[in-house]
């Protein structure tokens, strides 16, 4: 493998790992205050899609952006609504957004384009172009810092960088603010911070139109930054590829970059060799697809470091009476 | 301490649920410029208007008995039992292996073979996670969302690979040996003179019908099925009563799993006669909506069955006849899930409260005694 196709390869993951990134912090804000969320694939699908479609019909994909954005909130008020204010089952209401997003996508998909459940492709100002960092030009041709600078760092587009912002900035707003304190406490021991005179709803509410807001940064760039418009169920369980990271970074900000960039990697490298020989061995891409999940796996099982997560996580809280 | 009477709480709440979820389908299949009543009418006829309706509706209704027995069982342990797609996955794989490994004389000496191989790779598939969960405290519902991931990738890596017929391009096995192939309800039908359109509806319904029987035996009427029980209703007074919660745990799983995996003895061996690279077809989460709507009662798992055969079937027919695409059957499906699982509340709640009032209010005419 020569340096050339190394770069590409990280390039690659950088870009595969923007919208796992993006998932995986709005479950983080979810799971930390106490709402478990198996429907990050659901808002992120949605995003996709009402993304796309309003960039394509507006021409501009800042619009499509904010209607992606809009759309996934309103997903993630349903888990709200279902799982705080009703004290339902939070699994099962993240099972019911995935089917709905899966659903309703195709279903409008086909009565606004009738181009069998996918929008029309997007070009010009429908989709986020690359962003040209100063120099990058004139440096492409230089030896090594060459090519890291002018494909790895530059020449991403918008939301990568966002992406990648988020994650200092979530760490900032979960440990080093009275915010994020509450929201932490709020998935430990949630009585407690009612006692506080603190309401349990509203910190619960934040945080899933947080979740919210992420997940649709994160199907917008996927439909409109990675691709180039909204096919049926092209998250193709993303969502939950992010979710395995965030228990994979135990549920921490700094170690779910690092988590979403190993999925990110192995996922360009498996698109981009058929077959991966590791010390003579020959590696299926079906297992490179399966290893996110194996991983996390084993992780769960505590052999590598037991993840454990928020005490109060899945359990909706009853105030005394 | 009874706040509603029984019949409120496992009909009326659940027929409200799904009214709703109805009503708010219609909405959706309003807002696409179609009219929902020739909608419904078009889903009813086409679902139970004539026996190849019923075929198709019985033989959808018989893949969810299975996998909806699956998640019921889990649900009785309090366990979520999600990964039913995999375990079906890998039971296709059980009864696509046995019914490959020997040229069959007869299907009912290939039944009971087919139907013990989907159990144990179902079940094998589910012991993972629940040993995981049981021994290590893993939360059964990511384990086995993973593994559903893991179980298609394995099958893709079988079906491309090892198990594909020699120069062949299309990723699946060779057709099953004709000593396979399970009697549908057209030959059965024609044994006693009476005819039934061609459909894929086959004997696997009647084990349906069985494996529904022996889960209400197994939890009503034996020990086991009260100790997984009490386990669901309060693991510490479950232990307590010197009930083995890792043994419980792992018991639930293995009959789930193997319920899950018995569905491909329908799909594979029943209808498609090899093994295909999706041969699930979200059924086992179809299960799941079916687990919730039957309240995780043989009984009511084999009606909401029925019904989410009939919507499959009728959902179908729609595409077929108007211009809503089939995904309106996963919109409803997703309608039922969350207005029969994660809204409950929603209508349990005011109607707690009325019939409180409602029992409270002919009290203050009566004497006291």
């Amino acid at each position: 493998m020569d340096f050339v196709t190394i770069v590409q390869i990280l390039d690659s993951t950088v870009r595969l790992a923007t919208p796992l990134l993006l998932a995986c912090l709005a479950g983080l804000f979810s799971e930390r205050a106490g709402v478990f969320d198996i429907g990050l694939e659901g808002k992120m699908l949605v995003s996709a899609f009402f993304s796309a479609a309003v960039a394509f019909m507006t021409g501009s994909v800042w619009l499509g952006l904010m209607a992606g954005i809009a759309a996934s909130i309103v997903f993630a008020l349903i888990h709200g609504l279902a799982s705080i204010t009703f004290r339902g089952d939070q699994l099962i209401s993240g099972v019911a957004i995935n089917f709905l997003a899966s659903g309703m996508t195709v279903l409008i998909a086909q009565d606004w384009f009738s181009q069998g459940g996918r929008t029309p492709s997007l070009s010009g100002d429908a989709r986020f172009g690359p962003l040209e960092w100063p120099g990058a030009d004139a440096l492409r041709d230089s030896a090594v810092v060459g090519p890291i600078y002018s494909d790895l760092v530059s020449g991403h587009t918008v939301l990568v960088y966002v992406a990648l912002l988020m994650v200092p900035l979530s760490w900032y707003v979960l440990f080093r603010t009275r915010f994020g304190l509450r929201l932490r406490a709020v998935g430990e021991n949630p009585g407690a911070v009612d006692t506080a005179g603190v309401s349990v709803v509203r910190l619960r509410y934040t945080a899933v139109i947080i979740c919210g807001f992420l997940c649709g940064l994160a199907g917008a760039y996927l439909a409109t930054g990675l691709a180039a418009g909204f096919v049926k169920d092209m998250t193709a369980g993303r969502g939950f590829i992010a979710l395995a990271a965030l228990i994979f970074a135990k549920w921490r900000p700094w170690y779910a970059l690092g988590a979403c960039l190993l999925f990110g990697l192995l996922e360009a490298v498996g698109n981009r060799f058929q077959n991966v020989e590791v010390i003579g061995i020959n590696v299926p891409t079906q297992l490179m697809q399966a290893l996110p999940y194996i991983l996390t796996v084993v992780i769960l099982a505590g052999f590598v470091g037991k993840a454990i997560p928020p005490r109060a996580g899945g359990a909706p809280y009853v105030k005394e009476r | 301490m009874d706040k509603m009477p029984k019949w409120a709480d496992i009909a009326l709440v659940p027929l409200i649920n799904l009214l709703l979820a109805l009503i708010v389908s219609g909405l959706v299949v309003l807002s696409i410029g179609e009219d929902p009543v020739e909608a419904m009418q078009i889903m009813v006829r086409g679902a139970v208007g004539s026996t190849y309706g019923w075929g198709y509706t019985l033989f959808y209704a018989t893949n969810f008995i299975f996998t909806g027995l699956a998640v019921a069982v889990a649900f009785h342990a309090r366990l979520f039992n999600i990964g039913g797609e995999g375990q079906a996955q890998l039971g296709a794989l059980g009864v696509g292996l046995v019914c490959l490994a020997l040229p069959w004389p007869h299907w009912i000496l290939a039944l009971p073979f087919a139907i013990l191989g989907g159990a144990l790779f179902g079940a094998a598939w589910a012991s993972i996670p629940a040993y995981l969960q049981a021994r290590r405290g893993s939360h059964i519902v990511i384990t086995t969302i993973m593994f559903n991931f893991i179980a298609s990738a394995l099958l893709v890596y079988l079906l491309v690979g090892p198990l594909k017929v020699p120069g062949s391009m299309a990723p699946e096995t060779a057709r099953f040996p004709e000593g396979t192939f399970l009697p549908t309800a057209r030959e059965v039908f024609g044994w006693v003179g009476l005819t039934f359109a061609r459909t894929p509806l086959n004997v696997s319904f009647v084990v349906g019908l069985i494996a529904a029987f022996g889960v209400w035996l197994l939890m009503w009427r034996t020990r086991l099925g009260y100790e997984i029980r009490a386990f669901g209703h309060s693991e510490s007074a479950a232990v307590y009563a010197g009930i083995n919660p890792f043994r419980i745990t792992m018991i639930t799983m293995l009959i789930s799993g193997g319920l899950a995996g018995l569905m491909a003895v329908n799909a594979v061996m029943g209808e498609q006669q090899r093994l295909l690279q999706d041969n699930v077809l979200g059924a086992g989460f179809v299960g799941i909506a079916v687990a919730l709507m039957g309240r995780s009662h043989p009984v009511g798992v084999l009606l909401a069955a029925v019904l989410f055969g009939a919507l499959y079937q009728g959902g179908a027919e729609l595409e077929f006849e108007t211009s809503v695409p089939r995904e309106m059957i996963v919109v409803i499906q997703a309608l039922v899930i969350l207005f029969t699982g994660a809204l409950d509340g929603m209508v349990r709640g005011p109607l707690e409260k009325a019939f409180l009032r409602f029992r409270k209010q002919p009290k203050p005419g009566v004497p006291a005694e």
